[in-house]
């Protein structure tokens, strides 16, 4: 089926001139929702909160550690995605539980356009609450963490992004809740209802680390850690022993990259070939 | 003319109880084809991840005991040369080591000691530093009245601990607190035990002629003659050190010598000289160093391992799957539950159905009631049958495996599969309660997954430090995965009894209780906002 050249208003606006009017209506949507500003908000608060109290809880006892100060720091990366994954659910299956998506499409029916305008704005969103909220954990981390034994005397210096690991896990954690933005509305987009959509994201993203946790058998606990999104993108967080990790740091938010792609075509295909 | 009646319909007038609203709510819960497969998938996700987890799950590494030298022979469970345990009297596996100076005891009779020392001879460091310096918390010297040489066999005894003071304990998971303090030889303690029939009672004494009674404890079908004496034992050293990503634990054998003296019986000893021996089944493995000397009435006696329970969880000596592990995907399950639940009651106001609802039953806390009753009825069939298949067929998978799956008495396995089919159904009630105040699906999802499934993921694999997801257990509704708790914590064993390894901060239906308590909160808001809001 060749669907004709559709979307092209009569007014023959230019292709990049349409990208920017669907961008500014998408943008007008989500920046009047009131819900999107309070999310965002919950997102810093909510990981810079389980950030510092993990922070408080963890110790290095005298003699040295394991641990990875950088990681504990960013534990609440793994509490602020489930209210990422909620912004962008709600960016497209908002629409549809109220029918917005017919007038929206009857506007710009250019629907990859549309796709594409709302991913951008939500990970630009997304981009930079994290980055806030990733900056705040980072230097909470490196007022807390001396207190507890993550001192130069037990090898560890004070958080600092300036140095490089510690940069990367920093910049990585901002780039995962993006992706997971991404992987979140590829499957709103495929599924439509919000709380269905909600429901799987983080189920999938959750079930990995719990299953491997378990898993005795050390050949599967490997591979499953590789393939989950949730595990193998939060490798990007390691500043300490990346030999033992199962993929290295980049590889890993590679795999979660992968997840988000894929999310999106499927959402792609299933708003371009069915009916909304 | 005719007179035309006006028509009348047939049908029966309908009663407006509960009980038809019930059946109403049910029908609209029914015919929704989405939801009834919502809850079926619940169950497959959840039993199938059971089975998947049994299967990789069968061959545990054979490395990963380092403290496998400790560990007696084979008995229950064993996979590729893990631990094996014997079962206590009362079902639960135990550990059974220690070194025994016995002499059989005929009849009724008592034995009294003195001792004058405990101290740890510990093999292996703790972070560097050698154990030598003090005996761990729970090592044990004292006397010991035993149903026999076979493994697991009930007993009780008089001890002193290396830094819990005196205690009577009995059959593994028995204990009662003496004297406190340690011992030395400025401060000596003395002990007895006295059996009469099938009762044992044990006394203390500081100075050998004030003696005070700790306990007494009747071990029923105890033989005429039993295997009475000293024993020394000396548990084995767990660390837990907490690192995201690395959990790592390690669990070293330690080694006590306690020195007896002025030890006199009463009753019936046929044998004539005392027997030593360390007790393990076929006497193999003995760790070295073991033994007794005997001196004048000095006794000086060394022994490792301990007379207690088993605990569970992978960094612990037991065998470390539980029926729980089996049970992990619950919380995949719940987040199904949660989305049917949630729809359950937003759907209402998508579709303008509320209206309708409200119309027919104008009563609005009756219609939230069975809603309530509904879906809670339908989660709880959901998580009973994916308990139920998960811990079953997880079970059956381990035992034709060989897997060293941790035994339960069958009461607890009961409480994990009725508690996990009840934490299902309780929060399904409580994210319908929620549905009920935002309105909106997305919105309640996302609550219940903050306050239910967040703290459990977190909790779940190791290196999130424990202080965190203990608060966090202990105060959100999260806490009711306590319900699947595998095995007891016992004061007494020192063990990582971290949520991770399945041990939760509050027991079982304590948690339950908080999870009710936050479902009863929010289903009284949700029916006050429910009634003075518009629909």
């Amino acid at each position: 089926m060749s669907l004709p050249a559709a979307g092209l208003p009569a007014a023959g606006l230019s292709r990049a001139r349409y990208g920017r009017e669907t961008l500014h209506a998408e943008w007008t949507k989500l920046r009047t929702l009131a819900s999107t500003g309070w999310l965002l908000l919950s997102v810093v608060a909510v990981t810079v909160a389980v950030g510092a109290t993990t922070d408080a809880a963890a110790t290095c006892p005298s003699g040295g550690c394991q641990a990875d100060p950088a990681k504990i720091s960013l534990t609440g990366v793994q509490a602020g995605q489930a209210i990422v994954a909620v912004i962008a659910v709600l960016a497209i299956s908002g629409e549809y539980s109220t029918g917005m998506i017919r007038v929206t499409l009857a506007a710009m029916p250019r629907r990859l356009t549309v796709l594409a305008a709302k991913a951008a704005l939500v990970a630009g969103l997304v981009l930079a609450a994290g980055a806030v909220a990733v900056l705040a954990s980072v230097l909470i981390g490196r007022l807390i963490l001396p207190g507890h034994g993550f001192t130069l005397a037990n090898g560890y210096p004070a958080l600092s992004l300036g140095h490089g690991p510690v940069l990367r896990a920093a910049c990585g954690s901002v780039l995962y809740l993006t992706l997971i933005a991404l992987l979140s509305l590829g499957i709103a987009t495929a599924v439509r209802e919000s709380a269905v959509a909600i429901g799987l994201v983080l189920g999938l993203l959750y079930v990995f680390p719990v299953v491997t946790s378990v898993v005795g058998n050390q050949h599967w606990q490997r591979h499953l850690e590789q393939i989950g999104p949730m595990t193998a993108g939060l490798d990007i967080q390691a500043t300490t022993n990346l030999g033992s990790l199962p993929l290295t740091p980049w590889e890993g938010l590679g795999v979660l990259a992968l997840w988000a792609a894929g999310a999106l075509i499927i959402g792609a295909l299933v708003l371009r070939f069915r009916d909304a | 003319m005719t007179t035309l009646s006006p028509y009348r319909s047939t049908e029966r007038e309908a009663r407006d109880g509960f009980g038809q609203l019930l059946h109403a709510e049910w029908t609209k819960f029914r015919t929704v084809r989405g939801w009834v497969a919502g809850m079926i998938l619940a169950a497959l996700i959840t039993a199938g991840l059971g089975v998947f987890l049994a299967k990789a799950s069968a061959n545990p590494s054979c490395s990963s005991q380092t403290s496998a030298d400790q560990q007696g022979p084979v008995q229950h469970g064993a996979a590729c040369g893990g631990p094996g345990y014997a079962l206590g009297p009362g079902g639960e596996p135990v550990q059974d080591q220690f070194y025994f100076v016995r002499q059989p005891l005929a009849g009724d009779g008592s034995i009294t000691v003195r001792v004058t020392s405990l101290t740890g001879l510990g093999q292996g460091t703790n972070n560097g530093v050698p154990f030598g310096a003090i005996a761990v918390p729970w090592s044990k010297a004292g006397i010991i009245i035993k149903d026999g040489t076979s493994r697991g066999s009930a007993y009780a005894a008089m001890m002193v601990t290396g830094g819990n003071g005196v205690r009577m304990q009995w059959n593994y998971t028995g204990d009662t607190p003496g004297t406190p303090g340690t011992v030395s030889a400025a401060s000596p303690r003395w002990l007895r035990l006295t059996r009469a029939g099938d009762t044992i009672t044990g006394y203390d004494s500081a100075d050998g002629t004030h003696w005070t009674q700790v306990g007494t404890v009747a071990l029923a079908g105890l033989p005429s003659t039993v295997q009475a004496g000293l024993f020394v034992t000396s548990p084995s050293h767990s660390t837990y050190s907490s690192s995201l990503g690395v959990g790592t634990g390690s669990s070293n054998p330690t080694q006590s010598t306690a020195v007896f003296d002025h030890v006199s019986r009463t009753g019936e000893w046929p044998a004539s000289a005392w027997t030593g021996e360390y007790f393990i089944e076929d006497g193999e493995m003995a760790v070295q160093g073991n033994g007794y000397h005997q001196a004048g009435g000095r006794f000086t006696v060394t022994g490792s391992g301990d007379i207690a329970p088993l605990v569970s969880g992978a960094l612990n000596d037991g065998p470390n799957i539980t029926v729980r592990d089996y049970l992990l995907g619950t919380f995949a399950g719940l987040i199904a539950v949660a989305v049917v639940a949630a729809l359950f009651m937003t759907a209402e106001y998508r579709r303008g159905l509320i209206r309708i609802t409200l119309a027919a039953s104008p009563d609005r806390v009756r219609v939230l009631a069975a809603k309530a009753i509904v879906i809670g009825s339908a989660a709880f069939v959901a998580g009973l049958a994916a308990a139920a298949g998960a811990v079953l067929i997880g079970t059956d998978i381990a035992h034709s495996s060989g897997s060293a799956l941790f035994p339960e008495p069958w009461p607890t396995e009961l409480r994990i599969i009725a508690g996990t089919a009840a934490l299902v159904a309780v929060a399904a009630i409580f994210t319908l309660a929620v549905a009920t105040m935002v309105r909106r699906s997305a919105t309640a999802i996302l609550i219940v997954i903050v306050t239910i499934v967040i703290p459990f993921v977190l909790s779940a694999p190791p290196g999130i430090p424990t202080g965190l997801t203990e608060w966090l257990l202990r105060v959100t509704p999260a806490a009711a995965f306590a319900l699947q708790q595998p095995s007891p914590q016992y004061y007494q064993v020192q063990a990582n009894y971290i949520p991770s390894s399945g041990f939760y901060p509050l027991a079982p239906w304590a948690g339950f209780a908080v999870l009710c308590a936050w479902t009863a909160l929010a289903l009284i808001l949700a029916a006050y906002l429910l009634r003075r809001r518009d629909a």
